[in-house]
């Protein structure tokens, strides 16, 4: 777990005083992909380096696992701390299997361990290691060299990784397969990842918790479907975008808003995993069809009926989300769910 | 080509004398330039002085810089190695300079995210992909001093120059060409090999700069 607490950093650039970071605080899960995101300049990166301390904060306090960052040798610390910037930052001058086994090399790791590993991560982000340990960065498209500098950050398994605008530099088509990718290395390895970006759907697709910076200050943090349903300011609403009512229903789960299974009697009904975002759940209605019951089940991880959802308040749901009023959807009955 | 015909002995000595010298001067101006501008990209406030201490000496004609010095280091190859390592120094440190601050700021971001220590990113990261500017700093260094390194046996230091100063004298030109024409030669060598060399640390145009 990573916590920040009051966290302000200022630069004196030129003269002017920039408050490039403003009273943050933040908690950010282990095992969470917490997203960092906001305007260019809003102080993300700050944030995020001050972390793994390329900045120092000018004020507060940030810890890992409850120990002070600035009391713990620093580069200990990085070595514990993945660490992936916008265009892989890959060393030119040494291999793919080099560059991806630099910090176990650092950690005084043999050469064969060190090796092994670097094979390792490679399948695991999707590059064959007979194919690709051998070459130079400059032989990789932009796409394969940011898988490399993920399999770089994961090498000595650190359980915090951190994550620049990993994708940014990229063309769509390779960043969408490059994010689809991420959410499943990190089903795999689950690492506390605080991930930077400016693409709001990036942050919807591959966030747990989402932290919306504006101004060096911390604007909103929740889940995908929080700011979606229940925005701190307006700037929120603006910044989640015009389709924010159909990204609400595809980034809030059925586990978020079916009623408590005890509320209701027990009747027969589909049973739909919870996991599910209403859209996803609404197409697999459409594909079951009737069953002529008022409503269906929704099951925790383990199967277990956890909740229940009438149809008339799921179909209340959808309408209000893709109706005229969509953009104020969560607003209108958020107080109501028991999310 | 009479004189080399007649005198294959003499021509050989003088070259090989001339190699030796040459040899020193850069082995010499590597071992004090590379730390050098090393020290001087660590220590900011030393860079403008050494820089420029490094480029006055090198505007000193080399007669005068050897009679400057003679007085310290007396006749012989000495003072022209003395002489000729100042020379040496102004394109070695220059380059390493260069080299090393024209790494890519995302690289070293990178390498201190990954946590090394100040050694280990000069060690792994700036002296390698500084290393083709460096060599750059040395081929031109080396071409430069066979050259300077004739007119060194102006005072005693031996070598080609020897030949071609003898040449004068007598107002012999094909003395002058025996010693001229190895020099050359001897000279476009190195500035061959030392660039294949350079070539092959040379890891694609980005990568000279540090990659973007
Ligand atoms: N090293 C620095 N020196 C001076 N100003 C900086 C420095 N780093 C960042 N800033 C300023 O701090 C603000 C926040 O920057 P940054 O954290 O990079 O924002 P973001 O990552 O959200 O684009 C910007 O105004 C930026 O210009
Ligand atoms: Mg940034």
């Amino acid at each position: 777990m990573i916590t920040l607490d009051h966290v302000s950093k200022t630069f004196e650039s030129k003269g002017r005083t920039v408050r490039a970071v403003d009273d943050v605080s933040l908690t950010i899960g282990a095992g969470q992909l917490h997203v960092l995101i906001g305007p260019s300049g809003s102080g993300k990166t700050t944030t995020m380096r001050m972390i793994n301390r390329l900045e120092t904060p000018t004020a507060g306090r940030i810890t890992v696992d409850g120990r002070d960052v600035l009391a713990m040798d620093v580069v200990e610390l990085r070595r514990s701390i993945g660490y992936v910037i916008q265009q892989g930052g890959l060393l030119p001058h040494l291999t793919v299997a080099e560059n991806v086994a630099m910090v176990p090399r650092l950690l005084g790791w043999q050469r064969h361990r060190r090796r092994e590993r670097a094979e390792e991560l490679l399948g695991l982000v999707g590059l064959p290691a007979g194919q690709f340990a051998d070459r130079y960065p400059r032989e990789l498209s932009g796409g394969q060299q940011q898988r490399v500098g993920v399999a770089r950050a994961l090498a000595a398994d650190p359980p915090i990784v951190l994550m620049d605008e990993p994708f940014g530099a990229v063309d769509p088509i390779t960043r969408k397969q490059l994010q689809r990718e991420l959410r499943r290395v990190q089903a795999a390895v689950n690492k506390t990842i605080v991930f930077v970006t400016h693409d709001i759907g990036e942050a919807f697709l591959l966030g747990d918790q989402i932290a919306l910076m504006a101004d060096g200050r911390l604007v909103q943090n929740g889940t995908p479907a929080d700011l979606l349903r229940r925005p701190a300011t307006p700037f929120v609403t603006a910044f989640t975008g015009e389709d924010r009512g159909l990204r609400a229903l595809e980034y809030t789960t059925l586990a978020e808003v079916a009623d408590a299974a005890g509320s209701v009697p027990a009747t027969d009904g589909d049973t739909l995993p919870g996991e599910l975002s209403i859209l996803e759940a609404g197409r697999e209605l459409a594909r079951r069809g009737e069953t002529g019951v008022d409503g269906f089940w929704v099951s925790d991880r383990g199967g277990r009926k956890t909740g229940y959802l009438s149809y008339r308040r799921f179909a209340a749901m959808l309408g209000e989300a893709l109706g005229p009023a969509g953009a104020t959807a969560g607003e209108a009955d958020g107080d109501a769910l028991p999310a | 080509m009479r004189f080399l015909r007649e005198n294959p002995d003499e021509v050989l000595l003088r070259f090989g004398e001339h190699v030796q010298l040459v040899a020193v001067t850069v082995a010499l101006g590597i071992l004090i330039g590379v730390p050098l501008g090393i020290l001087v990209t660590k220590v900011r406030w030393l860079q403008r002085p050494v820089l420029l201490a490094t480029g006055v000496l090198y505007t000193v004609p080399s007669l005068a810089l050897f009679a400057v010095l003679i007085p310290y280091t007396g006749i012989g190859r000495g003072t022209a190695v003395v002489a000729l390592v100042v020379y040496s120094l102004l394109v070695i440190v220059r380059n390493t300079v260069a080299g090393i601050e024209g790494v890519a700021p995302l690289t070293l971001d990178a390498a201190r995210g990954m946590g090394m220590t100040g050694g280990q990113r000069l060690r792994l990261v700036e002296l390698p992909l500084a290393l083709p500017v460096i060599l750059a700093g040395v081929r031109l260094a080396t071409v430069a001093t066979i050259g300077t390194a004739t007119i060194a046996a102006a005072i005693g230091a031996g070598g080609l120059g020897r030949i071609i100063f003898d040449g004068m004298d007598r107002l012999d030109s094909d003395r002058i060409a025996a010693g001229a024409v190895p020099a050359a030669a001897l000279a476009l060598l190195a500035d061959w090999s030392l660039g294949r060399l350079g070539r092959a640390f040379w890891h694609g145009g980005e990568s000279a700069s540090g990659g973007e």
